[in-house]
Parts: structure tokens; C-alpha cells; sequence
């Protein structure tokens, strides 16, 4: 879990490829096949080099993406967590797998004024849910938190996906978020 | 939890859609037809079932998660101490950089967290450091360490960016 990958070797067909798919994948009845015209490749191969970009983790996942404002999850808490560096390797994996958790990581603290080291987030439907579930978390590190923040979001000031050349997308800004539900 | 999805006007049909294809969508000639099989509809209602859940919102995107590290890319996540009375002008300066992917507003002392996706990893730390020359103000660099990544889970969420 803690080596990154290395550096992927990605070619030309694949950067037309991510460039064509990172707002999504086209609903039609044989998606790789019309991607694969665009690209003047077969929908062989498109398949092959997505199975392969799966394969090398440049694609996470393929789905649905859920915009959970709309679903009703208004309350998006950062919580971040003092815990001693020893502990993080064996309590992390449990936080992060908390159906609640969207993602967890740890990250380098700044002293004295920012001690925290643990950053999971936590999505729910108020602030009053966000903190209840912050108390599962601080259940589980039990004494080993040494002292916790929730930073919740007040406002979207830019939201753009990954950026590639030739990429025109406009970025979502100024948005303002549901202060809570 | 999926009781609750209270701003969507969802079907029992569109909830196990959303919770059942957040990930695994089939790489193969017919997938909507595959998944169709899975949830017994037809290829034309599940195809028109995920255009409509995009277009009104309820689904941000449809298809492929990638992951801007694995790409070979730069990533940190950065907070900063913004005064209320410049906020908005900090906040469009950071915003003008296109590596500048997504910019927060938070209840903390830092209160601007943004994150930073660069295609050469090095570019990283200028953006970082032409921010705090342009700024006056300290940008704190906090990059994941390490990733406490776990299999996809039904009411999982946001995009996988902060």
C-alpha cells in the first residue's frame, strides 16, 4: 500500500483515448466500438487498451459517478486526526473502511499549528450525522487520537476534472454548497 | 441509507443502478446489455436509465475514474490561511491556475484548501510556490503519504480527488 506505482507508460492512442472518455463514455449500444472509430483503431483494441489501463491503475473504476448532493449527502466533513505516525499503518485500513469514508490517507502534519495526520472524509446528510459518525472514528482510534478536527465545506470556489491538452471543459466555479441539511 | 435519497426523484430501479454499477462496468462489445442482464432490463432502458441520471444531475459522469498518480502526474492537496477581506481575490488567483483542479471553502483557520493535478510532477511545487510569491501568504503542502484504499462500497461517494 505505501509503494506508489511506477510512472506509466502511456502512448499517443492513449492520451486520445483518456481524452475522449474523462467526461464519460458514450451511451450507445457498443460504447468502445464508437470510440474505437474515432480513433481509427478497432473495438478490439480499444477494449484491450482499457483493460490494460485498468491493469496499470490509471483507471480506477468504470461506472457511475453519484453526485451525492443530489442523493441527499448535503454534509461533506474532512475530518483529520492527530495520531502517533506508529499507528497509522495499522488504523488507517480500518477508517478507510468505514462505509461512510470516502477516502482516507495520511498526510504530513505542520507543527504546532496543524498536528493532524489522518484525513478521512465523511459524507452524510447533516453536520449532526458528520458528527456521530466522527465518534465511530474516534471510537476506533480510541487513545490513539490525540485530538481531532471537522472542516466542512462552505463553498465549491472551482471544481474541474483532470485536464488534459485539448481539453475545452469549463470549470464549475462559485458554486455554493448546501451548508447543511 | 439508500431509504434517504431524498432530493432525487428515484425508482427502486434508478437506487440499484447507482448502487450496483459504481464500479465494474463491463469492458466487452455489448455492456449495457450485460448489465441489463444483471438487473433485468433491457440494454435500451439501462442505457436510457444512466443518460437520464446524468443529465438531471443525479449522476456527475458515467464512465471511466482515472488516476491522475498512475498517469505519471503531480497531485498534492494544499491548504492556506485566507484573511476574510482578500478572500475572493486569493481565491480567483489560485482559481486561474488550470492545475488548480478543486478549490474549497472550510470552517478552519485554513481555509482555502485546493488541489493541485500537474502532468509533470515537478510543476507541483512551482504552482505551490508561485502562489505564496503572488499571495504573501503561506501554502501548506500536504500531499498523501500513504492511501488507506479499500474496495468500493455501495454509498460511496464523492469523486476520489481531495
Amino acid at each position: 500500500m505505501k509503494q506508489e506505482p511506477p510512472a506509466v507508460f502511456l502512448d499517443n492512442l492513449d492520451r486520445d483515448l483518456i481524452a475522449l472518455t474523462q467526461k464519460g463514455l458514450p451511451l450507445v449500444s457498443r460504447p468502445y466500438h464508437y470510440l474505437a472509430e474515432k480513433l481509427g483503431l478497432s473495438g478490439e483494441q480499444v477494449m484491450l487498451r482499457i483493460k490494460a489501463l485498468q491493469g496499470k491503475g490509471v483507471i480506477r473504476r468504470i461506472g457511475l459517478i453519484p453526485n451525492h448532493y443530489r442523493l441527499g449527502y448535503c454534509a461533506n466533513g474532512m475530518t483529520v486526526w492527530d495520531v502517533p505516525d506508529e499507528q497509522t499503518s495499522l488504523l488507517g485500513p480500518r477508517i478507510g473502511a468505514l462505509s461512510f469514508v470516502s477516502h482516507c490517507y495520511r498526510r504530513p502534519r505542520y507543527l504546532p499549528e496543524w498536528p493532524y495526520n489522518l484525513f478521512a472524509m465523511v459524507h452524510a446528510r447533516s453536520r449532526a450525522e458528520v458528527e456521530e459518525l466522527a465518534q465511530e472514528i474516534s471510537d476506533i482510534l480510541g487513545e490513539h487520537n490525540r485530538g481531532h478536527k471537522i472542516l466542512y465545506s462552505t463553498r465549491i470556489l472551482k471544481k474541474t476534472g483532470l485536464r488534459l491538452a485539448g481539453d475545452l471543459s469549463k470549470p464549475d466555479e462559485g458554486k455554493r454548497e448546501n451548508k447543511d441539511a | 441509507m439508500t431509504d434517504n435519497l431524498v432530493f432525487a426523484d428515484l425508482d427502486a430501479t434508478d437506487r440499484a443502478l447507482i448502487n450496483g454499477l459504481q464500479g465494474g462496468f463491463p469492458v466487452c462489445e455489448r455492456p449495457f446489455a450485460e448489465i441489463g442482464g444483471w438487473f433485468g432490463l433491457s440494454e435500451c432502458e439501462v442505457i436510457s436509465r444512466i443518460s437520464r441520471l446524468c443529465h438531471d444531475g443525479t449522476a456527475s459522469r458515467f464512465g471511466p475514474l482515472y488516476n491522475t498518480e498512475a498517469m505519471g502526474g503531480g497531485v498534492t492537496l494544499a491548504a492556506m490561511w485566507v484573511p476574510e477581506d482578500n478572500f475572493d481575490d486569493v481565491a480567483r488567483l489560485v482559481n486561474s491556475y488550470p492545475e488548480v483542479a478543486h478549490n474549497y471553502e472550510r470552517t478552519h483557520v485554513l481555509n482555502m484548501w485546493f488541489v493541485v493535478l500537474t502532468e509533470n510532477p515537478g510543476r507541483v511545487a512551482e504552482v505551490l510556490q508561485e502562489i505564496e510569491k503572488n499571495t504573501g501568504l503561506r501554502v501548506y503542502d500536504m500531499p498523501k503519504e500513504e492511501e488507506f484504499f479499500l474496495e468500493l462500497k455501495l454509498e460511496a461517494l464523492a469523486e476520489e480527488v481531495t
